[in-house]
């Protein structure tokens, strides 16, 4: 993968008060790459999540996101840019319909230029994710591994460049993490580059080219998943050693 | 448009055609009650943009209301003949909308509805304290239309008319489109609006915008109506809180919510509270208690009236 960054992320800084959430995080992303990013709880992630997507605006720092500086532009903009991103706790407009959230994606950012290609744009995505016998179920009666996939499809809508999946797994049992796993591949092999944060190893390890690991708002490492899980920085902060011990006699993700 | 569609817009052109035969058929007291249906449909499809479809509580209604009612009858005072008295009323209360909703939608909820009744509150003092300008208390005075009460009487009652209807299709084309599709993911949402590309701040400022114009429209055409405008009987608090909860009981957020709301409100109003005069302040709150707990959709969320109209949309 070579060519200009597609996302690149400079001295970036949020203070909240006296708080260092994120201190000068500086990476890249290329075009096509599916890149991981793990912390414990409170290093940071959901913050440079916010930074990246414009819901926070930024203490220090740049963010540059398809050749444009977009450090201190609103959501809406960055979403129309070709970033898209899904939200830790789901975020549908709970009296509208599955087809109906989807085809705002399609609307807004995705540009459709009416309502009805919107709604015939937001049938294929539902299709797409597998939501096709719910559509027009309101999105509040949903399950909560549907409403993922709505939030997926939703993204998807909005013709991204870039996906940031904050913790789409969080909540799912193991059969329907590999769906989404498998969902999160197909979207990956369609030419969308995408930024994973999650907390479950198995899945960041199994799916990410490269892994960022953030703790106290800092960049401690970053690099091939094999090399990341052995950084002694990353053992110490993150993983644990039982961790690497599994890791190390099985040859595979635990 | 459906069948349905075709159905409602005809019953509503039956409506308004009835409320233009008024003033041949009826006598004077149906006129004062049709041209206030239309002052307070026009009012309720103002703020039905804000408050229905964007979702934020608005209470400027007033403040919006009142100004108009003072631009119009300060200019008319100054020698502007009606119509564009009126017309310069819309600009004005447009333009103070626009400036103050890009400042006060930055806040939310509470806030939001804290800082919108603010606004009655200050505009109120301006009027009461601005005497050079204003009369102060002792209000103006507004030239009568010439020709009898009679043609008067059907003069504003048209006007209105008028008023409402060019409410009801701003609301027609808000509904059907961009607009209004983005202005009810804001509601939902506000947050995930902004995710899916809905620039939500320049959306709510229209909403806002387009309820100031209008209410600030009616207000222009209240004061020519009734020759006198006080700073009390303008920035009326009852008013800012009487239009919304006609809204919620037709159905906020729908096309023809408000004007079901302003109908069954008023014939309440007018058969119900006569007979209660003491106690129709009571009778109002006991309605919005009601709406809370019971109707939070409107009358249009209810089977009946639903059905009644071949299924509402949503």
């Amino acid at each position: 993968m070579t060519g200009a960054p597609l996302l690149e992320v400079r001295d970036l800084s949020k203070h909240f008060g006296g708080v260092r959430a994120v201190q000068n995080v500086s990476f890249a992303v290329r075009p096509g790459e599916i890149v991981g990013l793990i912390g414990p709880n409170g290093a940071g992630k959901t913050t440079l999540v916010n930074l990246i997507s414009g819901f926070h605006r930024a203490s220090g720092g740049a963010v540059r996101f398809d050749g444009r500086d977009v450090t201190r532009q609103k959501p809406h903009m960055i979403a129309r840019r070709g970033l898209s991103r899904t939200f830790q706790i789901v975020q549908p407009f709970p009296q509208m319909t599955a087809v109906e959230n989807v085809a705002a994606g399609a609307l807004f950012a995705g540009q459709a230029p009416s309502r009805k290609v919107a709604l015939d744009q937001a049938h294929e995505k539902l299709a797409v994710v597998g939501l096709t016998r719910v559509a027009d179920s309101p999105a509040s009666a949903l399950t909560l591994p549907d409403r993922k996939r709505l939030e997926f499809a939703k993204s998807l809508a909005m013709k991204p460049k870039m996906l940031l999946l904050d913790e789409v797994n969080a909540g799912l049992n193991p059969h329907e993490i590999d769906t989404a796993l498998a969902l999160i591949r197909t979207i990956a092999a369609s030419g969308i580059t995408i930024i994973v944060i999650e907390h479950l190893m198995k899945v960041v390890l199994g799916l990410s080219h490269r892994i960022l690991v953030l703790h106290h708002g800092e960049l401690i490492a970053e690099g091939a998943p094999a090399a990341v899980v052995k950084d002694p920085k990353v053992v110490e902060a993150y993983l644990g050693n039982r961790f690497v011990e599994r890791f190390g006699a099985t040859g595979h993700p635990a | 448009m459906t069948r349905a569609d075709f159905a409602k817009l005809g019953l509503l052109g039956l409506g308004v055609l009835g409320m233009l035969a008024v003033p041949v058929l009826g006598d004077n007291y149906l006129v004062r009650l049709c041209t206030f249906v239309a002052m307070y449909s026009a009012m309720a499809l103002a703020w039905n943009f804000i408050g229905g479809y964007a979702g934020y509580p608005s209470f400027a209604t007033a403040a919006f209301f009142g100004l108009g009612a003072y631009v119009g009858a300060l200019l008319q005072n100054h020698g502007v003949p009606m119509v564009p008295a009126w017309i310069a009323a819309m600009l004005v209360s447009a333009g103070f909308s626009l400036a103050v909703g890009a400042m006060i939608l930055r806040l939310r909820g509470h806030y939001f509805a804290v800082g919108s009744i603010a606004l009655v509150e200050i505009l109120r003092q301006v009027a009461s304290t601005w005497r050079d300008v204003t009369g102060g208390g002792n209000g103006l005075n507004v030239p009568m239309l010439p020709g009898g009460p009679g043609f008067a009487g059907m003069v504003f009652l048209y006007s209105m008319l008028a008023i409402a209807l060019l409410a009801f299709a701003a609301t027609l084309w808000v509904d059907k489109g961009r607009l209004g599709f983005g202005l009810r993911c804001i509601r939902q949402n506000e947050d995930a609006a902004n995710m899916v590309g809905i620039d939500a701040d320049r959306y709510k400022t229209i909403a806002f915008t387009l309820s100031g114009l209008f209410c600030g429209t009616a207000g222009a055409a209240y004061a020519s109506w009734v020759a006198y405008i006080d700073p009390s009987d303008t920035f009326n608090i009852l008013t800012t809180l009487k239009v919304p909860v006609m809204v919620m009981l037709g159905g906020a957020g729908t096309l023809y919510g408000p004007l079901i709301g302003v109908i069954v409100f008023i014939v309440l109003e007018e058969t119900i509270w006569s007979s209660f005069l003491e106690l129709h302040q009571a009778v109002l709150g006991t309605i919005i208690v009601i709406l809370v707990f019971f109707l939070p959709g409107g009358l249009l969320k209810l089977r009946l009236p639903a059905a009644l109209l071949s299924g509402g949309r949503r």
